[in-house]
């Protein structure tokens, strides 16, 4: 009993206090994959702030993104020139979203949104590999998979990078949605379309608009995640990672979804590491579920969730 | 046709609207507000105020509703086409029934989308100067979520909101809902002295005829879907049926007592 006590509470950090290095190590790869999920958790954020659509097809829009730029690359395009493209393919897939999905289902439950996503998610999936192949691919954008050592501690060059975009994708973000006009429109739209409807907001722009910044964000996380491990058809699985993330940060809150996504980053790197000899491993394939459940029993909202405002 | 001008700013003719392609629920309505009045549409739970307000604005076809016949006309242009937010930008802005603040946003974030249809900064400035000018008591909530401020903040903030769009004609659906009679008095002297200083027309839907016939000078009863009644507002309060039916008066204008109450309801038949 007590030496489970031990290996449990006592032997875990003892290692950590004994290898600094490696433990900053670890810390830096759970962020790392933290900033990822955050990535793709953001975009469902994005369409669920706007529209209260939950949007199963994010994960393949990553995917879709990615090949798309891929392919593009493959043919010779300069990387800048695919990156351009790739955000118009984006914004036409928004427009064509609004147009032939969200439109002539306006004003249907949200479970039918749902449902059309869920479609939406088949169609891309198939879209995507009739256009460009299902075979895995190289994703290389010219920024070297290396790592330096500092201090003793090895930086990987293609996660700081990605780490670095990230952060200046949330800055951006979070700029939009609470300085701008259209970022003001979208979170009226979110709180009560019929009332942002009465004072003239078009909702159709802002479908589009969301929709076309939801698919930016999809690029940024599909070249992170290619980068890192291919193109290919598990890309859109990550969307399952992003659910846990949405819960712990609630589903309407941008820097939410950067808190959640590292909290489980880092929590499944250092759970696998220290604590995974004790169960056999595989930590990091549960561990954000159950974080998750924990969450929804004490705190449905998530940490940074809009709490239902209730007059009495 | 009732208008005393010969061209009115807004003129419903004949309007039919159908819900989900079979529930008829307004029948030959017509009304007009004149340029800078206020009009009051008097009636029941159920009249048909609130569609008859939606189908101006555009609104009702979030609820599946549709203007199937008839027409509707701002400065002769007919609107019952339009998309809400084209409705808007031809200075016609709704207050809707029960406020609809955005709860999440502060109140100045509120007033602020107010002015999504306009995109010049600085006349947005003025313009939420002048709210603040008009409801003095948002500017000390100016900072607060508009979920936790009080009701009659809130009704505040929806018509500062839509204030803000600069319309010409404002549709204002039960300001008075769930409001103390003194918030509801501060509320309509506002809207009174908006009208007066700002030249907003205002069509007012609401339940409290006492309230609305005071600042409105021509007024509409509403019953079942169709227009009943019409005249000035002084007429109007005057009308026998009106001062039992909806003034809570007896027929010599004393003020209604519960100890005489009738135990059966006299039911007034229109015949049009």
């Amino acid at each position: 009993m007590l030496d489970l006590l031990y290996a449990v509470a006592v032997a875990p950090f003892r290692d950590m206090a004994g290898a600094p290095a490696f433990l900053i190590e670890v810390l830096i790869g759970g962020v790392f994959a933290g900033l990822m999920y955050s990535l793709v958790a953001l975009g469902f954020v994005l369409i669920f702030k706007a529209s209260g659509v939950f949007n199963f097809a994010q994960g393949v829009m990553v995917l879709f993104a990615a090949l798309t730029l891929v392919g593009l690359l493959e043919r010779g395009v300069p990387v800048l020139v695919a990156l351009a493209l790739t955000t118009v393919v984006m914004v036409a897939l928004a427009f064509a979203i609004e147009r032939l999905v969200l439109r002539p289902l306006v004003n249907q439950a949200h479970i039918i949104l749902f449902m059309a996503t869920i479609g939406l998610n088949f169609f891309l999936e198939g879209f995507g590999e009739m256009l460009w192949g299902a075979n895995v691919k190289k994703l290389d954008i010219g920024i070297p998979d290396r790592s330096f050592i500092v201090r003793g501690v090895q930086i990987n060059q293609l996660e700081l990078t990605a780490a670095a975009t990230a952060a200046v994708l949330v800055t951006v973000l979070a700029v939009f949605f609470q300085r701008t006009r259209i970022g003001r429109a979208l979170r009226a739209v979110a709180d009560d379309h019929e009332a942002a409807l009465s004072i003239g907001v078009p909702l159709r722009t802002i479908w589009v608009v969301v929709w076309s910044v939801a698919g930016v964000v999809a690029i940024v996380a599909g070249l992170m995640w290619g980068a890192k491990s291919g193109v290919q058809f598990s890309l859109s699985l990550i969307a399952l990672k992003a659910l846990p993330v949405l819960i712990l940060g609630g589903f309407e809150s941008v820097p939410g979804a950067i808190v959640g996504g590292l909290i489980i980053g880092v929590g499944e790197k250092l759970g696998e590491v220290y604590w995974g000899p004790l169960v056999g491993g595989a930590i990091e394939n549960w561990f954000a579920y159950v974080l998750a459940l924990a969450f929804l029993l004490a705190r449905p909202q998530g940490l940074f969730g809009e709490k239902i405002i209730e007059r009495v | 046709m009732p208008g005393d001008t010969p061209r009115p700013l807004l003129a419903v003719s004949n309007i039919e609207v159908i819900y989900d392609h079979v529930i008829l629920v307004l029948r030959g309505v017509s009304l007009a507000v004149a340029e800078g009045g206020i009009v009051a549409l008097l009636g029941a739970n159920g009249a048909g105020k609130s569609t008859t307000l939606n189908a101006i604005s555009g609104l009702l076809r979030t609820e599946r509703g549709e203007v199937t016949k008839g027409s509707i006309e701002l400065h002769g242009q007919a609107i019952h086409r339009h998309d809400p937010s084209a409705v808007v930008k031809h200075g016609v802005v709704q207050v809707m029934e029960g406020r609809h603040v955005f709860e999440h946003l502060t109140v100045e974030e509120n007033l602020l989308a107010g002015a999504y249809t306009r995109r010049n900064g600085q006349a947005t400035r003025r313009d939420l100067d002048l709210v603040y000018h008009y409801f003095p008591r948002l500017t000390e909530r100016r900072g607060f979520k508009a979920g936790y401020v009080s009701g009659g903040e809130q009704q505040m903030v929806a018509i500062g909101r839509a204030l803000m769009a600069q319309p010409t004609l404002m549709l204002l659906d039960e300001p008075s809902m769930g409001l103390a009679p003194k918030l509801v008095a501060e509320i309509y002297e506002i809207v009174a002295r908006l009208n007066r200083e700002e030249q907003v027309a205002v069509l007012l839907a609401e339940q409290n005829a006492t309230m609305a016939l005071q600042v409105a000078q021509h007024g509409y009863v509403m019953e079942n879907g169709r227009i009943v009644l019409d005249g000035d507002a002084k007429t109007i309060s005057q009308n026998e049926d009106i001062k039992e039916f909806y003034l809570g008066l007896t027929g010599v204008g004393q003020r209604k007592s519960y100890r005489d109450v009738k135990h059966y309801r006299r039911r007034k038949r229109w015949l049009s």
